[in-house]
């Protein structure tokens, strides 16, 4: 067994063993407060735990299955998600073309460019060629009401859905001295922090949450609740450099930017459903709403990190 | 073999349903559907009944058989496979001109023999701007020959939005199919009053969009 291979092996058995404890404690709870299913908070944190072992087990699959597995799983994730920003958008007949190349063209070749790993293009495809492509082709269609909105929506749904989703899988084409091979880890320590940072907020904020952070956007969001979760995912972070190319520190302070940035990236989500006058993104996982309600963290922590590490880590 | 074909051409379609639109569907508080009902629907897109088939249960799913025109399915070999092998539709002739049975008896015979219907009272898809046109009096027609049936409104959410009129590539949109409380023909009630009534209750399941501007 390789040294990565080790490692990997000492995540999953840990990863495991914090669902398989919380599922006993869900069913603990259920059983406790819950036995006629009628407490929703707790069907609720059942719902979820199960969720999350689905997950895990799926982005285990994707890395045993190396860089295609990975990269196919985020291509599924960003594909689900365009299905589910684009429903919310004010889109007109005019845009058909436009967002058939957003979903059928724009996408594929985001992930195939990734695959090539050739950073000069991947890292600004959607930017740039994208990005002026796709309002030329819905100008030819020559329907000119709420033009401004409806180019700002598609461009804004690739961006989320698409090039951010897409830094996680592209954390994989990272040449970092010394560490070679192992850029797996590099996702899993990323997702781990994120997801957990989302789950200790959760769960501080349940406990000893008082006072709201952002009523008007997600009111179940209390500052206690905040600090909490990033100081506890900010010190497991550290906990896990021994999986990343970083000290300690070095993985405490890239924790703690992670989660500020999936903090925010969660308000900024939100206020776009409130705007759209939804609850949730939509219904693909029980008990999370839709995948972006699961992964709008993880898309607005995925560039950063990624850039992050290569400018100061990357060779 | 055909009857294979068209199995495996069934499963093709709501494999192809399910990546597109992730439909999900909202039943009404008394639950599933019985077995034997009329549901009558928005008709907007070539897809409809197919969202309609693909969000019931197999059990039920078995069981229903789209009405649909004569003149559009049977225009080809292709699309009278699908439409009578593949979705085993009652296809209707529209025009009165050409009629040679008469619809509401085939549609009273399907229901006879157990099977439930999908059907679109306003006869044709609606391409304007109104969320529902006016409904024809097929339905009312088809409740007095069996009035023991339930008639179920359900509303097709966003499918018009994935296939836009004269367009050939769908766009990846969540569908939703809301089903609606089981109504009958009251005794003595007139055509006008029954329409309105079936029209207000398919009507009331639409949702207020949270997408889509048109």
């Amino acid at each position: 067994m390789s040294a990565t291979q080790y490692d990997m092996f000492l995540l999953v058995l840990g990863i495991f063993g914090v669902l398989l404890v919380a599922s006993l404690v869900g069913y603990v709870l259920q059983r406790r407060l819950s036995p006629d299913g009628s407490n929703a908070a707790i069907e609720n944190l059942n719902s979820r735990i199960n969720a999350w072992w689905v997950m895990a087990i799926l982005i285990a699959i994707a890395f045993v299955a190396g860089r295609i597995g990975v990269l196919i799983l985020f291509a599924f994730c960003s594909f689900a998600a365009l299905r589910e920003f684009v429903t919310l958008t004010n889109t007109r007949r005019a845009d058909h073309w436009a967002l058939a190349t957003a979903f059928f063209v724009v996408l594929p070749v985001q992930y195939f460019l990734l695959w090539t790993e050739d950073y000069g293009i991947f890292s600004i495809f959607i930017p740039v060629y994208a990005f002026l492509l796709m309002p030329i082709i819905a100008v030819m269609r020559g329907d000119t009401q709420h033009f401004l909105i409806r180019i700002s929506e598609v461009q804004w749904a690739l961006m989320i859905c698409v090039f951010c989703a897409s830094h996680v899988p592209a954390l994989l084409t990272l040449h970092i001295p010394g560490y070679e091979g192992r850029n797996v880890l590099l996702i899993a320590f990323l997702v781990i922090v994120v997801q957990l940072s989302d789950v200790l907020q959760y769960v501080w904020g349940k406990l000893f949450g008082r006072t709201k952070i952002a009523p008007n956007l997600s009111p179940s969001k209390t500052v206690e609740g905040f600090v909490g979760g990033v100081a506890s995912a900010t010190l497991i972070g550290a906990g896990l450099w021994w999986i990343t190319p970083f000290t300690p520190i070095q993985a405490g302070v890239m924790a703690l930017v992670i989660t500020l940035m999936g903090f925010f990236g969660g308000l900024v989500m939100s206020a776009i459903k409130r705007d759209r006058g939804v609850k949730d993104w939509g219904h693909l996982i029980e008990g999370h709403g839709g995948l972006i309600d699961r992964l709008d963290s993880v898309v607005f922590s995925a560039p950063i990190f990624f850039h992050l590490t290569r400018y100061w880590w990357a060779a | 073999m055909r009857a294979l074909i068209a199995k495996f051409a069934a499963e093709v379609v709501l494999l192809f349903a399910r990546a597109v639109t992730a439909v999900r569907a909202t039943w009404h508080e008394s639950g599933l559907p019985r077995r034997r009902s009329v549901y009558f629907a928005n008709h907007s897109s070539h897809g409809d009944f197919v969202l309609i088939w693909t969000v019931l249960p197999p059990r039920l799913r078995r069981r229903v058989r789209p009405v649909a025109g004569a003149d559009y399915w049977l225009r080809s070999k292709l699309t009278s496979f699908i439409g009578r092998d593949v979705f085993n539709a009652v296809l209707i002739q529209r025009d009165r001109d050409e009629r040679k049975d008469d619809p509401v008896a085939m549609m009273a015979q399907a229901l006879d023999e157990g099977s439930s219907l999908i059907f679109f009272p306003e006869g044709t898809r609606n391409q304007t701007d109104a969320q529902l046109l006016p409904f024809k009096s097929g339905l009312f027609h088809l409740a007095t020959a069996k009035p023991d049936v339930d008639l179920v409104p359900v509303w097709i959410a966003n499918l018009n939005r994935v296939m836009p009129k004269g367009e050939f590539v769908p766009i990846p949109l969540i569908c939703t199919v809301t089903f609606g409380a089981p109504m009958r023909l009251a005794s003595g009630e007139a055509k006008e009053a029954f329409i309105e009534r079936a029209h207000a209750a398919l009507l009331a399941l639409s949702p207020k969009q949270a997408g889509g501007s048109e």
